[in-house]
């Protein structure tokens, strides 16, 4: 039963928008923070909320990939293995956790700690090869220390991303992707290592984009 | 030799940087006010004048793409900014939104205002939690100094904006596609005509831009589109983020103008990997035909890449070595595109399934030479005969990997399998092999 205090977000969530249904990804992701994955009856409420039918609803549950029909871990592990990753280490890395974990792709482990399936790019291929948990970075990964953090998650120590969170519950971050911060916007740095190596260099180098005034000064002769 | 210009980087190493605090604490939200001096369209002509072409990938003149809203229409007019970065190698949007979240937001303002929208939408891909976290903040904290809202600096202009996180889905970054997925349906590309300009969110007038595009609008207007365009070359102003990944010394982002060539880029990277020499390389992404160490002097604007017989896109770098197995890459690829194909249409539902069988058979060894012509038959009856252009990109990796690599397919034919050894490829394998 989904509660009152849920249905009252989904709600909200639904009037962020001139048109309701524009809230459905969002309100489909509460779901699955208050229920694991994708409920019938989550399905039905939103279409309640929205006036569309159930079909309606389904039909955008099960076109996207972050929607899970089956309870996934509280740590959903995403190795990335498209090309460039791949080539750098993600396809060993996804073969380690697989045998590791003795799951398969986009399956579970017993204890349901630990959910696997292999991702695509992710926006990080200069951190390659790169692992997600709950939708964290976890960059420049190897085959042990990927091995390590699955092991420390599952021990319930605390693991952090590399570019700095805690990270939370598959169930906390769907609730933050639904629009419901949780006030950690602070936690780490502002960029890893990768993003600032051109900053660094120019840094050292003295290189600046042109002055402005001296490009306004140019401008304003040749329109002279 | 071309010098770095960090712009857009430029504050990622300040302390706490994605904060409204460090963000004017070096001038940020200064644009917003001399924006609102200016009449909107005068922004509009500004952001011509710059001559930006959008950051997504495709190069379309931001400032002509906005002077395309109908203003006499009487419906709501919309922002929406593609923050949904899933090209593979593509990495530059998403450290932006972590680093400074603000220069987006006061981009999405300048821009909204330019076109009279008084509601915006950031539409982010869901798989980054930290980087919505990050924007999310940073909305929240320009609601609460006046940045957004009602009567913004006593402008007299409203705006709301809505973060909005996606749900996993590549085609969402094909504009249409996205605005179906922010309207609450299937990512699917939508028939053009009507273009989002005229009927787009709600069918109204929208504009939709890359998150770089919009968070180059503040420098343009507080340093002016002279400035702006005194940097990279005729056809192609200005700075752009190049994002290095995959077999150099150090990937990461490189902000300079477009124009700069990959062997320059590769020098301030440190070189390729030790001991290993440039195979092939993508200049914006897997959707744009690989480019090899012919191509190392193509200047990376729009028409260097062009004439090079491939496309600038989103200056994805993707760099392999002479350890990577051209097929494998390509394979790979190609399964990505038949498994982010939304099925809506023939030539890209059923062609991706038969590109894979095709080229998985021939990575194992199996099939004969006249397989490669039947994949190339099969590109010819996909390329331009899809609805969007998400099938054009899934055959620009095996056109292009053909055309420069065939000795390597029929290797694998006459080797009865990949001559490679992958583990040869990865990150952590010149460690193992020291003397």
């Amino acid at each position: 039963m989904i509660d009152q205090k849920t249905q009252d977000e989904l709600r909200e969530i639904a009037a962020r928008y001139p048109e309701a249904r524009s809230g459905l990804l969002p309100m489909l992701h509460l779901v699955q923070s208050v229920e694991g994955r994708i409920t019938p009856e989550g399905i039905e409420l939103c279409a309640d909320i929205l006036g569309i039918s159930a079909a309606d609803v389904s039909g955008v549950a099960t076109f996207y990939t972050m929607y899970k029909r089956r309870p996934v871990g509280d740590y959903h592990v995403g190795v990335c293995t498209n090309t460039l990753c791949a080539v750098m280490g993600g396809d060993a890395i996804f073969e380690r956790l697989k045998d590791h974990l003795a799951v398969g792709n986009d399956e579970t482990t017993e204890d349901g700690r630990i959910s696997l399936e292999h991702v695509e790019c992710n926006a990080a291929c200069d951190y390659a090869p790169v692992v997600m948990v709950n939708w964290e970075f976890m960059d420049n990964q190897t085959p042990e220390s990927a091995v390590q953090v699955v092991d420390d998650l599952r021990a319930g120590k605390e693991v952090h991303s590399t570019r700095g969170p805690r990270i939370c519950t598959w169930r906390e971050a769907e609730r933050v992707l639904a629009g419901f911060p949780d006030g950690r916007a602070d936690d780490g740095p502002a960029a890893g290592p990768a993003s600032l190596v051109g900053l660094g260099i120019a840094r050292e180098r003295g290189w600046t984009a042109p002055d402005a005034h001296l490009a306004v000064t140019s401008g304003q002769e040749e329109g002279q | 030799m071309t010098t770095l210009t960090p712009v857009l980087t430029d504050n990622w190493g300040d302390e706490r940087a994605w904060t409204l605090a460090a963000y004017e604490a070096r001038g940020g939200y200064q644009a917003l006010d001399k924006a609102f001096a200016m009449a909107p369209d005068a922004v509009i002509e500004s952001v011509k004048e710059s001559g930006l072409r959008g950051r997504g990938g495709a190069g379309f003149p931001t400032g002509m793409k906005w002077g395309f809203i109908p203003q006499d229409n009487p419906k709501p007019k919309y922002l929406v900014v593609n923050a949904d970065e899933s090209e593979p190698g593509t990495c530059k949007d998403i450290p932006l939104m972590m680093a400074s979240p603000h220069t987006l937001v006061e981009g999405v303002i300048i821009s909204s205002y330019a076109i009279r929208a008084n509601k915006a939408f950031i539409y982010i891909r869901g798989e980054v939690l930290h980087v919505i976290r990050r924007v999310q903040r940073a909305v929240e904290e320009a609601y609460a100094a006046g940045h957004l809202g009602t009567d913004i600096h006593g402008s007299g202009f409203d705006l709301d904006v809505v973060v909005h996180a996606g749900a996993g889905a590549y085609i969402c970054g094909e504009e249409t596609a996205l605005l179906e997925g922010l309207e609450g349906r299937r990512g699917q590309p939508r028939l053009r005509p009507p273009f989002p300009a005229v009927a787009g969110l709600y069918a109204s007038p929208t504009v939709i831009n890359n998150v770089e595009s919009i968070a180059s609008v503040p420098s343009i207007i507080a340093n002016g589109h002279h400035w702006f365009s005194s940097m990279g070359t005729e056809k192609s102003k200005g700075f752009g983020i190049f994002s290095l990944s995959g077999h150099v010394q150090t990937p990461g982002q490189y902000e300079a103008p477009l124009g700069i060539t990959l062997r320059e880029l590769i020098e301030l990277a440190g070189g390729i990997r030790e001991g290993h020499e440039l195979k092939f390389w993508t200049p914006g992404g897997s959707s744009t035909p690989l480019l090899t160490a012919e191509h190392l002097d193509v200047p990376l604007d729009f028409e260097g890449v062009g004439a090079a017989g491939s496309m600038l896109g989103t200056r994805a770098l993707q760099i392999f070595d002479d350890t990577t197995c051209v097929v494998r890459a390509t394979l790979r690829w190609t399964e990505f595109y038949k498994h982010e194909s939304c099925g809506k249409c023939t030539p890209c539902r059923e062609g991706t399934w038969w590109l894979v069988q095709v080229l998985s058979a021939l990575e194992k060894g199996q099939g004969s030479e006249a397989d490669l012509d039947l994949l190339l038959d099969q590109c010819d009856n996909i390329l331009g005969r899809s609805f969007c252009a998400l099938a054009d990109g899934a055959v620009s990796p095996i056109t292009s990997s053909i055309k420069y690599f065939r000795d390597e397919y029929i290797a694998h034919l006459t080797g009865g399998g990949c001559p490679f050894d992958p583990s040869r490829t990865t990150a952590w394998a010149g460690q193992e092999v020291t003397a």
